[in-house]
């Protein structure tokens, strides 16, 4: 049995070197010189030039950037938890004329490509003057057929006989909503944060193609700009990329257990 | 691939799984922008990691991304890299579903790990693996940030003579939508896209008859 484990651990091991490889080969080359990064044979002790994260700030509006997917992500995150679980709520509990109809109107966007309503959702942005804004960035995100699926899957696994209770009691569909549902379907609550956080923070294409300011624009447009312009300086788009990805990585590692819990959930459902 | 080490991840007693799965899923939340970035230095035909390792054992790499008959391979390789820790996660909740008697009565008749793996994982697995390939799919038809990143868009995917064998039709859609501002045609691109992705997921699931035992 431990030898067979150990052949399991040393698959297993490379693997994983295959996985955090990249990630140390992108910190090791941001603490270097240009000069030092393009040597051949390659040298794995680097210079520790950490001036290349300073570079990233003159280079690029890197805080305003950074406070621009901020407020992107918490708002998109924000809107996706009540309005989905608004419409969750009520595909799952409420009657009322064509809600099956309705319904499987949602499903279907769920098919449709996201790419497909870019251009649509452009030229309503271009429309409401909102190109270059923080709104463009935020209001079409704050919902979404996925996020509705989601829950209304999640409301419909919670026993009947509590909301009953409290509909005998007098309560409002909207109180039984906020004050029974919602405590109820934390675990749904957060696993569709997760998800939301992990899109918006990652998403290029809509911020792309809406803001093309360099203050207006999130970090992975920034980012990708910059290595537009500096093609070649391999120690700056490093140091960049590495700053961009690791707040998600850092909540990554502290929540992991729900990060993946939430997204077999999704998966198991979807 | 994701299915073997997810198959190694569910041994018994196995110490350091969650370990690993962190390890795996870490390119998973990685921003894929700043994962394209990596690779393609990683790629680099001079000063790249991965040349330099081939060139310890004699070989001399070629330049990846930037020729055309290796292009697609190395960008599919960054896909598979992005997408394994996934897949893992998906394949190794469908395994622990399976009930461990199964196991025993399989050993008991004789099978060896191998062909436990092959006829008892593999069938009850089945919906997983379905479930993994659809969506597979849809997302390799509409993967974008990679192709944005490591070929380049507008002038510079025009100069970049590996582009043609790795644009994919969302990258052709940004192409026509915003850089050259044709935006029936991008339209019309996105619209066959839907229908690819409605005929290609319908195909699948009229196959699964075939392969998906469920439970």
């Amino acid at each position: 049995m431990g030898r067979r484990h150990a052949g399991t651990h040393a698959v297993l091991a490379i693997g994983a070197a295959l996985m955090v490889i990249p990630f140390a080969w992108e910190f090791l080359t941001s603490v270097k010189t240009l000069s030092s990064a393009t040597k051949v044979p390659p040298r794995l002790v680097p210079d520790w030039r950490w001036s290349n994260y300073g570079r990233v700030f003159e280079l690029l509006p890197f805080g305003d950037q950074f406070l621009n997917t901020v407020l992107m992500t918490l708002g998109r995150t924000a809107g996706q938890l009540l309005f989905c679980s608004m419409a969750a709520y009520a595909f799952a509990r409420l009657r009322f004329p064509g809600r099956n109809l309705i319904f499987g109107v949602f499903l279907s966007v769920l098919m449709v490509p996201p790419p497909l309503f870019i251009i649509p959702q452009y030229e309503i942005m271009a429309k409401l003057g909102w190109l270059n804004s923080l709104q463009a960035l935020i209001v079409p995100g704050l919902f979404s057929a996925f996020g509705v699926f989601l829950l209304r899957q999640f409301f419909l696994g919670l026993p009947k006989e509590l909301d009953e209770a409290a509909r005998l009691d007098g309560a409002s569909p909207l109180r039984i909503y906020w004050s029974v549902m919602l405590p109820l379907a934390k675990p749904g609550l957060l696993a569709l944060a997760i998800l939301t956080i992990l899109w918006s923070w990652n998403d290029l294409f809509w911020p792309l193609v809406v803001n093309t300011d360099p203050e207006k624009m999130t970090l992975s447009a920034g980012l990708a700009a910059l290595q537009g312009q500096f093609q070649t300086d391999y120690p700056v788009l490093m140091a960049g990329s590495l700053l961009a990805s690791l707040p998600v990585i850092a909540i990554f590692v502290v929540m992991q257990r729900h990060f993946i819990e939430g997204i077999t959930l999704s998966g198991n459902k979807g | 691939m994701a299915i073997v080490v997810a198959a190694l991840l569910n041994r018994r007693r196995l110490r350091g799984v969650s370990v690993y799965r962190t390890l795996f899923f870490l390119p998973v939340v990685t921003m894929p922008v700043a994962v394209a970035m990596v690779w393609r230095w990683l790629y680099n035909g001079e000063y790249g990691l991965i040349n330099y390792v081939l060139s310890l054992v004699g070989i001399d790499g070629p330049h990846w991304i930037a020729d055309p008959s290796t292009a697609l391979y190395a960008l599919a390789a960054v896909g598979v890299w992005t997408t394994l820790g996934y897949n893992l996660v998906i394949f190794l909740a469908g395994m622990q579903a399976i009930p461990r008697e199964y196991y025993e009565a399989a050993a008991i008749d004789g099978a060896g790990p191998v062909a436990q793996f092959r006829e008892v994982t593999l069938p009850l697995l089945s919906p997983s693996i379905f479930f993994v390939s659809v969506i597979s799919v849809i997302g390799s038809l509409q993967l974008f940030d990679l192709v944005y990143v490591i070929g380049g868009s507008g002038q510079s995917a025009r100069n970049n003579p590996a582009y043609p064998r790795i644009q994919t039709v969302v990258a052709l859609f940004y192409d026509k939508a915003f850089y050259t501002n044709d935006r029936g045609y991008a339209a019309a691109i996105v619209m066959a896209l839907l229908l690819l992705i409605v005929v290609l997921t319908a195909v699948q699931f009229r196959l699964q008859k075939r392969w998906v035992h469920y439970g």
